[in-house]
């Protein structure tokens, strides 16, 4: 394991940036350890609203500021949200909840880190070398992402948008009240047109 | 910065997602997890595309692309869990088990031939 890698980028001297990114990594990480070890249901929401946000803030230091403001929009935003609202309509139990954890915790825990260290492994030992120029113009600002996206990638651009749709319907068909076939389709019908209103009532 | 910091942030927040999904009993809770993982793959994508210097961008557009379908997905799954919470009172995936092969010791109670019936009039 050499620490020094090529054009005098070693580990040993790190820039500003990456010692940003270094703290900022480890609040991440340990918020997300939080998210999933935490016995409170409510609080492993919140603590996932920190892991998000932190994982804006690498992509901000990684000049994708236009990835990161998406990122803060609809992850914190309301992706959140909904999961609180998920918790709140399952009657989650606020407080500590000793049965968060199913029984094969441990195998779990054995899996993920024995994952965790082949993965490092593999990642530290291919691209110890490579380094990051983050000078010069932003990569991912809000003209060139928008430049590319809608230069290159308008056709999966527009087929996510019916994607996006086609979820929209389906949760609001498996959302409804079963009362008879017929009627749900007759809804289904008229509930499409004005979509989004009916989705947050049956929230 | 070196591509190992953001490379290895992108690992070990994959595996803490993955002992989420195999760990946590509470459906919400697993659906956070699999947010959890799909960051972990958007910061991998952002970080090979500004190594790349691509000139498609590929890797951001995917990430935006992988952050509209994460939340297709949690939409889509909530609804499922709310449904089976109002049809099963539960929405503890280790007590979902009425596709489990019955083994004849345990699950006796629990694998009751009208499972339907039985839950709406809990529900």
């Amino acid at each position: 394991m050499t620490l020094a890698a090529t054009a005098g980028h070693g580990f040993l001297s790190p820039t500003g940036v990456e010692i940003a990114f270094v703290l900022v990594g480890i609040a991440t990480l340990g918020a997300a350890v939080i998210t999933v070890t935490t016995r409170q249901l409510v609080h492993a929401a919140l603590w996932l609203v920190v892991t998000l946000g932190g994982v804006a803030v690498a992509y901000l230091l990684l000049t994708a500021e236009f990835i990161a403001w998406v990122q803060v929009l609809i992850y914190v935003g309301s992706v959140v949200v909904l999961l609180l609202f998920g918790l709140m309509l399952t009657k989650a139990p606020i407080g500590r909840s000793p049965d968060a954890d199913s029984g094969n915790r441990w195998a779990a825990l054995a899996v993920a880190l024995a994952s965790a260290a082949s993965l490092v492994w593999v990642v530290v030992d291919a691209f110890r070398a490579t380094w990051i120029n983050l000078d010069g113009p932003a990569q991912g600002s809000t003209e060139v992402s928008g430049r590319s996206l809608f230069q290159y990638w308008v056709l999966p651009f527009e087929a996510l948008s019916v994607l996006l749709l086609a979820a929209l319907v389906g949760a609001i068909v498996l959302s409804r009240k079963a009362d008879g076939g017929k009627a749900s389709v007759a809804a289904l019908d008229n509930s499409a047109s004005r979509a989004p209103a009916p989705r947050e009532e049956q929230r | 910065m070196h591509l190992a910091y953001p490379a290895v942030l992108a690992v070990l927040l994959f595996c803490t997602g993955l002992y989420g999904v195999l760990a946590r009993r509470n459906a919400i809770l697993v659906l956070m997890s699999v947010e959890l993982m799909l960051n972990a793959v958007n910061l991998n994508l952002v970080a090979f595309d500004v190594w790349l210097r691509d000139t498609l961008h590929a890797g951001q557009a995917l990430t935006l692309f992988t952050i509209a379908i994460a939340a297709a997905e949690i939409g889509i799954g909530l609804a499922i869990v709310l449904l089976v919470y109002r049809n099963r009172g539960s929405s503890d995936i280790d007590r979902l088990r009425d596709l489990a092969e019955k083994t004849g010791e345990a699950d006796a109670a629990d694998g009751t031939p009208q499972p339907d019936t039985k839950a709406e009039a809990t529900a």
